[in-house]
């Protein structure tokens, strides 16, 4: 009966759950904060999206929609620094775009704690492995950069 | 069209998309693109970037619940991200270079399977045995059962592993969550519970779908006049989706009308795909 309830179950069910007591209680902080990372990215973004929209509609909703060929999205969006730059002036679509980002980050940042979650578990293997996960998704990023 | 008359539209399509997915398990993504490339026109890789967020907001607004629960291995999940987020990066880098009418092909196809998938009786299995690599990575676990435990083994790792990778890549080239694809690999082929791997897919989908709009996001595949719409009403749909299953287990007839939905739209794409319309 080593570590198998460790990271698994978040509620100690059984009385043999409640002898390792400290470990399972560092658990549970861990996906404790696991839970609020994911469930306040989506309501923050979600908010800068419905704030955005709402500018968006309110400036452009009687412009003509046009989707039918690609074309990349605007060109003040197209950097980090222009969507912020949009977001200062009130730009509802730098807005929307700053909320995504912060959505797509959402995960991303749920595995960075897990990663110090396995590393206060004293969890290497696992440890290693969460950081590969990062790993990959920053190459994801950079390709994209790249061409 | 006007962008208030498009937005609108769109709020409505994906509200009902997200509903759907939500009580059928397969995800919003698989109605959002046949509605924005079909119905309203919009160039596929513009769809794809859209249901790629959406895909994002549903996943991790219920993985916080099912966390919370202790039904998730996240172990498990950590482990197969490795595969999966491989896989998703793969896909998105594919998805630049290969012609849009076939990625319209390969959706229907991918849509037509996990209709199929959805309509499968689910039986409990529960396996004992572990094999030398899930005793060395730990994948075993438990999860809650009217006050009790279960424990669990997981058997064919690698087989499991590489159905993850391709699940990844069709995430990223198409992407949906492709929820169908990772419940094969750990349900059929590593033998994990159903709860377990239902849940568990679904903590793994976020991340898998990050990997990949990473790169959408820097090639300006995702446009924050279609992804608003697409995510504010796929993430409305999915909660009262959600809010509908605690009342009422998802029932027979209602998956067999979306399967039949499905199909009708899966064809669709295949027929305009082949005649080069998208």
């Amino acid at each position: 009966m080593e570590s198998k309830e460790t990271y698994n179950s978040t509620v100690p069910l059984e009385t043999e759950n409640q002898e390792n007591k400290s470990g399972s209680l560092k658990d549970k902080d861990i996906q404790t904060i696991i839970g609020w990372i994911l469930r306040s990215g989506v309501a923050v973004s979600m908010f800068l999206v419905i704030i955005g929209g709402i500018v968006f509609i309110f400036r452009h909703g009687q412009s003509l929609s046009d989707y039918k060929t690609f074309k990349g999205v605007p060109d003040f969006i197209r950097s980090i620094g222009g969507i912020l730059n949009g977001v200062i002036t009130f730009r509802g679509q730098a807005i929307i775009q700053l909320g995504i980002i912060l959505l797509i980050a959402t995960p991303v940042v749920r595995v960075a704690f897990s990663a110090i979650g396995f590393l206060m578990e004293k969890d290497y293997l696992y440890m290693a492995i969460t950081l590969i996960v990062l790993l990959i998704i920053m190459a994801s990023m950079l390709s994209g950069y790249a061409g | 069209m006007s962008v208030i008359v498009f937005t609108v539209i769109l709020l409505l399509g994906s509200y009902f998309a997200g509903l759907l997915g939500s009580l059928t398990g397969l995800g919003g993504g698989f109605i959002i693109i046949p509605l924005l490339t079909l119905l309203l026109r919009v160039d596929i890789h513009y769809a794809i970037g859209a249901s790629l967020v959406s895909v994002i907001a549903t996943s991790s607004g219920s993985a916080a619940a099912y966390v919370k629960e202790g039904i998730t291995n996240i172990r498990l999940g950590m482990f197969l991200e490795i595969a999966t987020t491989a896989g998703a990066f793969t896909g998105a880098i594919l998805a630049i270079y290969v012609p849009t009418h076939y990625i319209a092909i390969l959706f229907g196809l991918i849509l037509i399977f996990s209709a199929i998938m959805s309509l499968r009786n689910t039986v409990e299995q529960v396996v004992h045995k572990e094999t030398f690599l899930s005793k060395k990575l730990r994948l075993g676990g438990t999860y809650p059962v009217n006050g009790g435990v279960v424990e669990y083994g997981v058997t064919n790792i690698a087989g499991g592993f590489f159905m993850m990778v391709f699940a990844g890549i069709i995430s990223g080239l198409l992407g949906v969550g492709s929820g169908a694809l990772k419940v094969v690999a750990m349900d059929g082929i590593m033998r994990i519970p159903f709860k377990v791997s239902t849940t568990t897919s679904n903590f793994m989908i976020g991340v898998t779908a990050a990997a990949s709009a990473v790169v959408y996001l820097q090639r300006g595949y995702i446009h924050p006049g279609i992804a608003m719409p697409v995510v504010i009403g796929v993430l409305l749909g999915a909660i009262s989706g959600s809010k509908i299953l605690v009342h009422t287990p998802s029932s027979k007839w209602l998956r067999w009308v979306f399967a039949i939905v499905v199909t009708v739209l899966s064809i669709q794409m295949i027929y305009n795909g082949i005649k080069g319309n998208i």
